[in-house]
């Protein structure tokens, strides 16, 4: 006895369909695929359409406002980079410009002051020039006068004349003491 | 089946393909005959259409939880076994088909562990048969319109590249593997999985049924380990009946991609 033969007997063969069988399948089939071809597939693509071209859109849109931002960020950084290199560039033109000037000044101080001591000299030595000048002429007026002045008092009084010159001496003295002075070294 | 069958005493009788030929109680005789098995089918196919339409009739553009998963299963169905299949332009012509076989098929396989179902009415060899000769038809139909009858065939039958001798053994070879067992092994590679876990499932319970209540006594242990092996077979069948569903629907991709290949 095998199970085949006894369930072929009951009515069934696990490999022949009963009419029923197959007739049920298709109508089951045919349904499922009508209404998955009809119905539920258009919508699901619909459906999914409109996401992906919602989706599509926010990535656009995303897309676009990175590459804004990426173009502010780049223009800002190139701001600043210019700005870091005009300060710089000021800078290093304000230092070369105080270096100038501060050298400038000082070759000024140079020529001014070299002029002041020539300028100076200068005078010194014609004030010596002309003192000597006024010392010669009035060595020779001074002498002049004092001989009048001893020819003038009597000559017999000795102890007058000898006055005389003290006082002479003493006014002379009194008068241009350095220029005695130098004439003394000079003569 | 008979091992079993005396180790219970006599008192326990395995299950049988009998199974899967329940009396029918509506239109009988009319072609329409409606017997339980057939009725499970008929559930299914609405429960999976309802439920579907369910999901997608509101269907909007952020979706809420259950449009998600359906979009999900969707999704694959269209990318992995479609697309991955035929390209995007074949696999969408193609992928109404291809979506309803797949989502048939898993619905009329799930019933097999839906409590009071208890059957999956891709047992009975009737709808893969019928689902075996849609993709039949649509994968001849498609390479005829894709190259024309002369030329189909011609490539299906005398593959280019073979030494021309070589056609004598090849060409039969060719005539069996692509129109009989293509089919064939579509149709018996579901029927017999369905028909199969269904009998495990049976196996294990009737025989826990038979431990706990009828044999009683220091054999009840078995029934646990029964139940148990019942239980894991329950997990299997789940994952058998997806795994039997992307099956199904991945070689009526491959079927047609083989028949719309311009160069093979």
């Amino acid at each position: 006895m095998t199970p085949m033969t006894v369930l072929a007997a009951e009515g069934g063969h696990p490999l022949i369909p009963a009419a029923y069988d197959i007739v049920w399948s298709a109508v089951c089939f045919a349904l499922i695929f009508l209404v998955f071809w009809k119905v539920l597939l258009p919508k699901f693509r619909v459906v999914l359409d409109e996401r992906s071209s919602a989706i599509q859109g926010g990535i656009e849109k995303a897309e676009k406002v990175q590459a804004e931002a990426d173009a502010a960020l780049a223009e800002y950084q190139k701001q600043l980079a210019d700005g870091r290199a005009e300060a710089a560039r000021l800078r290093a033109e304000a230092q070369e410009e105080g270096a100038q000037i501060i050298a400038s000044m000082k070759q000024q101080a140079t020529e001014e002051s070299e002029r002041i001591i020539t300028q100076a000299k200068a005078q010194i030595e014609a004030e010596r020039q002309s003192a000597m000048v006024s010392l010669r002429s009035e060595v020779g007026g001074l002498a002049t006068d004092l001989a009048s002045r001893i020819v003038g008092e009597s000559l017999d009084d000795d102890t007058r004349s000898a006055n005389v010159v003290d006082r002479f001496i003493a006014d002379l003295e009194a008068q241009t003491p350095v220029a005695a002075a130098s004439t003394a070294k000079e003569f | 089946m008979s091992l079993l069958a005396a180790e219970g005493g006599g008192g326990f009788t395995a299950p049988g393909l009998e199974e899967f030929f329940p009396a029918v109680f509506l239109f009988e005789g009319t072609g329409f005959d409606v017997n339980r098995i057939i009725l499970v089918r008929i559930i299914a196919t609405l429960a999976l259409l309802l439920l579907l339409w369910l999901a997608l009739r509101k269907a909007t553009v952020v979706p809420g939880r259950v449009q998600s998963v359906v979009e999900l299963a969707f999704d694959f169905v269209r990318k992995d076994i479609a697309y991955g299949m035929l390209g995007r332009k074949d696999g969408d012509r193609f992928f109404p088909l291809i979506a309803a076989i797949f989502f048939g098929v898993f619905a009329l396989n799930i019933t097999g562990i839906v409590p009071f179902l208890n059957m999956s009415s891709n047992a009975l060899i009737g709808m893969p048969l019928v689902l075996s000769l849609v993709v039949y038809v649509v994968m001849i139909a498609a390479g005829i319109q894709a190259k024309g009858g002369f030329r189909y065939l011609k490539d299906e039958l005398f593959p280019a590249g073979v030494p021309k001798p070589m056609y004598i053994l090849v060409t039969p070879i060719e005539i069996v593997s692509t129109f009989i067992a293509r089919p064939v092994s579509l149709t018996l590679r579901l029927t017999f999985n369905m028909l199969v876990g269904h009998l495990l499932l049976v196996l294990c319970f009737a025989a826990t049924q038979f431990f706990f209540f009828e044999a009683g006594g220091a054999v009840a242990g078995f029934g646990a380990l029964t139940l148990v092996g019942g239980f894991a077979f329950t997990l299997f069948e789940i994952l058998v009946a997806v795994l039997q569903a992307y099956v199904f629907a991945l070689l009526t991709a491959a079927y047609i991609q083989l028949s719309v290949a311009q160069d093979h």
